[in-house]
């Protein structure tokens, strides 16, 4: 009886298990690479934000134990450095020029796209390769003329720097000058952005810098504030984004054209008043010439590991990229990411002008 | 815009023949004009047509042939039922694969009830476009579940049977071998009653009997990693982060063991614990104790993060909830207490049974809590929201032990009977009408866990070890980054270095564990009223005065207590300055309160 029984209890019912076949789930040769299936179901992947958070800070602090931004320092001048001048069409060439030799122009400058070149000395001369007399001479005002810059993209633009603490832009093809913008302080340089024709910074001696908008030019678009001495130069990056300023202070600092900080700032013990700066046309170097005879440069993003990166490491370099980004307000990774370490001199002269300031407010 | 005019172009092109030939060449991918079969091979490409057409090709830079690019009939717009492949086949399932809004509505994270109170225009563009770009991300990870290679178990009685009276020797028998090898029973009598814990993988089980029997082994493969007795009583045994750990809670005190049974560590600080629990990702591992203290130990570094005075006495019920790592303890009075290690004082408190409670357990999406108590109550509470009662059942015998699996199942243990509900779908809630499965073991239930990735529930009771089947209780797809059964060894290092490196700290540890990406509302000033009323004094305020010590006899006691006095007389004085300046505009803003002045208001009192 007990196999009827037995047939009477049997079930005609559905069942299915969970059954995963090992094979699909281990390699095959140790040759192999090993199998990772993903499920991107939330709920297997809980505390996201903490662990995303934790991530963000690390990769915040490893951006700073790995920021070493120096790269060489070329010695062989004689005298200070006094400017630099990058080849448009070659990464690898760059002139530098010393103080030695008596100067006849303050400043020099080539025009982008044809033969022709500026001066400015007591006015601005635009030349001709070809000819020995200039094709055209502006003026505006009495005072000599520090310096003058060709715009990159309306290349008929000119902005020169006087010492009456004026800045003039000229049109060279109507060889006059158009617009003026006085300053409080004399500025040393302009520099236009190679993205956006009608905007260019002013390095000036009240130790900020000025980005105007061509089209308005009452009052900046932007004042950085961060130098504790005169800016003696300042040069744009070809990405339009961001400029690096160099100073009398000795220090170079690198700032985005939206904001009025700098987000970083470089300087040795053995890089004295900073004249001239440029930052390279693949947007990766900034040069730098000192009035202690040595040209340095140095890397645009301090803590960026240079050559071929395997698809792993760019990988990797771009989601901590993007946590930072993420979490950039966060009060611990912002004090984090903002901390530099900054010459004596350079400190306690923040901490001066600070004080000064607070008490100009009251 | 104005073009240089190209020289030779001077002649106008003959009107007749452009008419005629704006007919762009016929590409051997595009739709057939002439009825060829859907199935047959384009064929040769007809030279002659093409030249004809390729001429008149020149002169099209030339202004007029705007004219007639805007008379021509608009191009057939492709539909997508119209794709032909190279071999002239049609896409049956043209388009991006469909997705059901509910899975799409899983992968969205950010919470649109919550409104941001007076946002600026930057933090409003910034919502808008983070909010665009989670729609899409999650559309695509919805898309992604197409990959997804293995279904989860079911079982259905035949006509709607009942499927709780399926016994575990039929699902045995119906069963495919490897999933029957699943079941076992581990006959262990001599001792103790037994409890267990699965690793975090579900490949390795450890069990720890009352009389000092401890033992860890894969029990896929059934290969024993360790068996040693420990000569103490044993009253708890939990996996640490992966199964190379043990920590076994012993009569007197904590000790820690590898996996292949030698004993690494003797927490004396944990004494008389009744119940362990390991917080995976924060690599805390809590202990209850009969002293009343819950006892948080990191054993990343080794060190006690909190000593928690729970204030109620003997803890024995403690369950952790996987979602946001916060204890649960179950008390005699009826009330469950969540705790944080941040915190000395409970989260929250509910009350949940008359009687005292006898079993706590949290599902791992953190929505519901299963708890019963001594008043023979089966209650399910809802943790996200309003802790109120969601459903309740009368048990003829009071639950010991309770139980959620992966998707959403619910086990019981009540003496030697296990009884398992189910709900509709994945994280639905379980329906407590009738029950799944049940089975009857060979001794009294003292341990319930459902193993995490197989369809397996194990109970340790006071005959030994059974291991049973329940189709459809476990996760079928696991993600090989998180948690993957079948990893070697060198991916289990690391995967154990990555845990490590984004360990998160014990102080994170709240209610809500998206808290830190939300957008921070409060303001400085609120925060720091706030802190004043907390603290019942306002610690930014400046210190009270302490005069500079001076040399020669200038700081002895009485000229220290003028300067003091000094200093005290100017606040004051400035005080009252203040005090008086601010009087006069009080007295203005009231004045324009009062009504027009009458006449009789000399007779007012």
């Amino acid at each position: 009886m007990c196999w009827l029984r037995r047939s009477l209890r049997r079930r005609k019912m559905k069942v299915k298990m969970l059954s995963r076949n090992p094979d699909h789930y281990v390699r095959e040769t140790k040759l192999d690479l090993h199998r990772v299936p993903r499920n991107y179901d939330p709920t297997l992947h809980p505390f996201e934000v903490p662990r995303e958070y934790i991530r963000a800070l690390n990769a915040t602090k490893l951006e700073r134990v790995f920021a070493k931004p120096f790269l060489a320092s070329l010695d062989g001048h004689r005298d200070g450095v006094n400017c630099l001048a990058k080849n448009p069409k070659s990464l690898a060439t760059v002139l530098s020029g010393a103080c030695d030799g008596e100067a006849m122009y303050t400043g020099i400058d080539h025009h982008w796209k044809e033969a022709v070149f500026a001066t400015c000395g007591q006015q601005v001369d635009i030349w001709d390769e070809q000819r020995t007399n200039p094709i055209c001479s502006m003026t505006w005002g009495f005072d000599s003329i520090s310096s003058v810059k060709f715009n990159p993209i309306e290349t008929f633009l000119l902005g020169s720097c006087a010492s009456d603490r004026n800045i003039v832009l000229y049109d060279m093809r109507q060889a006059t000058p158009l617009k003026k913008v006085i300053l409080d302080m004399r500025t040393n340089t302009i520099c236009w952005n190679p993205m956006e024709a009608f905007i260019f910074t002013a390095a000036n001696e009240d130790y900020n810098l000025y980005t105007f908008d061509m089209r308005a030019l009452d009052t900046p678009v932007m004042v950085h504030m961060d130098h504790v001495s005169a800016v003696l130069d300042v040069d744009y990056s070809p990405t339009g984004r961001e400029f690096v300023s160099a100073s009398f202070d000795k220090s170079i600092r690198i700032f985005p054209v939206d904001k009025s900080r700098s987000r970083e700032v470089y300087h040795t013990k053995r890089m004295q008043h900073v004249i001239c700066v440029r930052w390279t046309a693949d947007s990766k170097y900034i040069m730098c010439g000192s009035d202690e005879m040595n040209i340095r440069l140095w890397k645009a993003n301090a803590s960026e590991k240079l050559g071929v990166l395997t698809s792993r490491e760019k990988a990797a370099t771009d989601y901590n990229q993007k946590l930072k980004e993420k979490f950039q307000y966060h009060p611990h990774i912002k004090r984090i990411s903002r901390h530099r370490h900054l010459p004596k001199s350079i400190y306690s002269q923040i901490q001066e002008q600070r004080i000064m300031k607070e008490a100009r407010r009251r | 815009m104005e073009t240089v005019p190209k020289p030779g172009s001077n002649v106008p092109p003959k009107k007749d023949r452009l008419q005629a030939k704006k007919k762009k060449p016929r590409r051997y991918w595009e739709q057939e004009t002439t009825g060829t079969a859907a199935g047959a091979s384009p064929g040769p490409p007809r030279k002659r047509k093409r030249n004809r057409e390729l001429r008149p090709q020149k002169p099209k830079k030339n202004d007029t042939s705007k004219k007639f690019r805007i008379s021509k009939k608009p191009r057939e717009l492709k539909s997508p039922g119209h794709q032909r492949s190279l071999s002239g086949a049609q896409d049956p399932f043209a388009g991006p694969a469909p997705v059901s809004v509910e899975v799409v509505q899983k992968y969205c994270r950010i919470d649109k009830s919550k409104e941001v109170p007076h946002p600026k225009t930057k933090t409003r563009s910034r919502l808008v476009a983070a909010e665009a770009q989670e729609e899409e991300t999650s559309v695509r990870a919805a898309r992604s579940e197409l990959l997804l290679a293995e279904k989860p178990g079911f079982l259905e009685g035949e006509d709607g049977e009942d499927t709780a009276k399926i016994r575990q020797a039929d699902i045995v028998e119906a069963v495919d071998i490897a999933s029957a090898a699943k079941h076992f029973d581990l006959n262990l009598r001599q001792f103790g009653p037994y409890r267990l814990n699965y690793s975090s993988t579900g490949r390795h089980l450890a069990f720890g009997g009352r009389r000092g029997h401890v033992a860890a082994l894969d029990w896929v493969t059934k290969k024993l990693m360790c068996e040693i007795n420990v000569m103490e009583a044993v009253r708890d045994v939990r996996f640490l982060h992966s199964e190379a750990l043990l920590a076994v809670a012993q009569n007197r005190w904590l000790h820690i063991y590898d996996n292949q049974g030698i004993e690494l560590h003797c927490v004396r600080r944990c004494d008389r614990v009744t119940r362990l629990e390991f917080l995976p990702f924060h690599f805390l591992l809590v202990t209850a104790s009969e002293t009343g203290f819950l006892t948080y130990l990191d054993v990343s570094v080794g060190k006690i993060v909190a000593a928690l005075n729970a204030r109620a006495g003997r803890l024995s019920v403690m369950t952790q909830n996987p979602y946001n790592a916060v204890i649960h303890l179950g008390h005699s009075n009826g009330t469950v207490s969540l705790w944080s290690p941040a915190m000395k004082e409970p989260l929250a408190k509910i009350l949940c049974h008359r009687g005292g409670v006898r079993a706590v357990a949290v599902d791992p999406t953190g929505t519901h809590m299963a708890t019963s108590g001594l008043d023979h109550q089966l209650k399910l509470f809802d943790l996200r929201g309003t802790f109120q009662p969601l459903s309740a059942r009368t048990l003829p015998q009071g639950a010991g032990h309770l139980a959620f699996s992966q998707r959403g199942l619910l086990a019981a243990g009540m003496g030697d009977v296990v009884n398992i509900w189910a709900g509709q779908g994945k994280a639905s809630l379980p329906s407590l009408e009738q029950p799944y499965l049940t089975h009857r073991l060979s001794g009294h239930v003292h341990g319930l866990q459902f193993c995490p990735y197989e369809d397996v529930l194990g109970v340790g009771h006071s005959g030994g070890i059974t291991s049973m089947l329940v189709p459809g209780s476990a996760e079928p797809n696991f993600d090989g980054l998180e948690s993957n059964p079948y990893r070697s060894r060198k991916q289990r290092q690391e995967w154990e270095v990555k845990a490590l490196l984004e360990k998160v700290p014990a102080e994170l540890i709240c209610l809500d564990p998206r808290a830190l990406a939300e957008v921070d509302v409060v303001s400085l000033e609120q925060a720091k009223k706030e802190r004043a009323e907390r603290l019942g004094y306002d610690p930014d305020a400046t210190a009270p005065f302490q005069p500079k010590p001076k040399q020669k006899g200038r700081s002895s006691t009485a000229s220290l207590v003028k300067r003091k006095r000094k200093v005290m007389d100017q606040e004051h004085r400035d005080k009252v300055r203040q005090s008086l300046e601010q009087q006069p505009q009080k007295q203005e803003k009231a004045k324009p309160t009062r009504a027009r002045p009458s006449a009789l208001d000399r007779f007012v009192r």
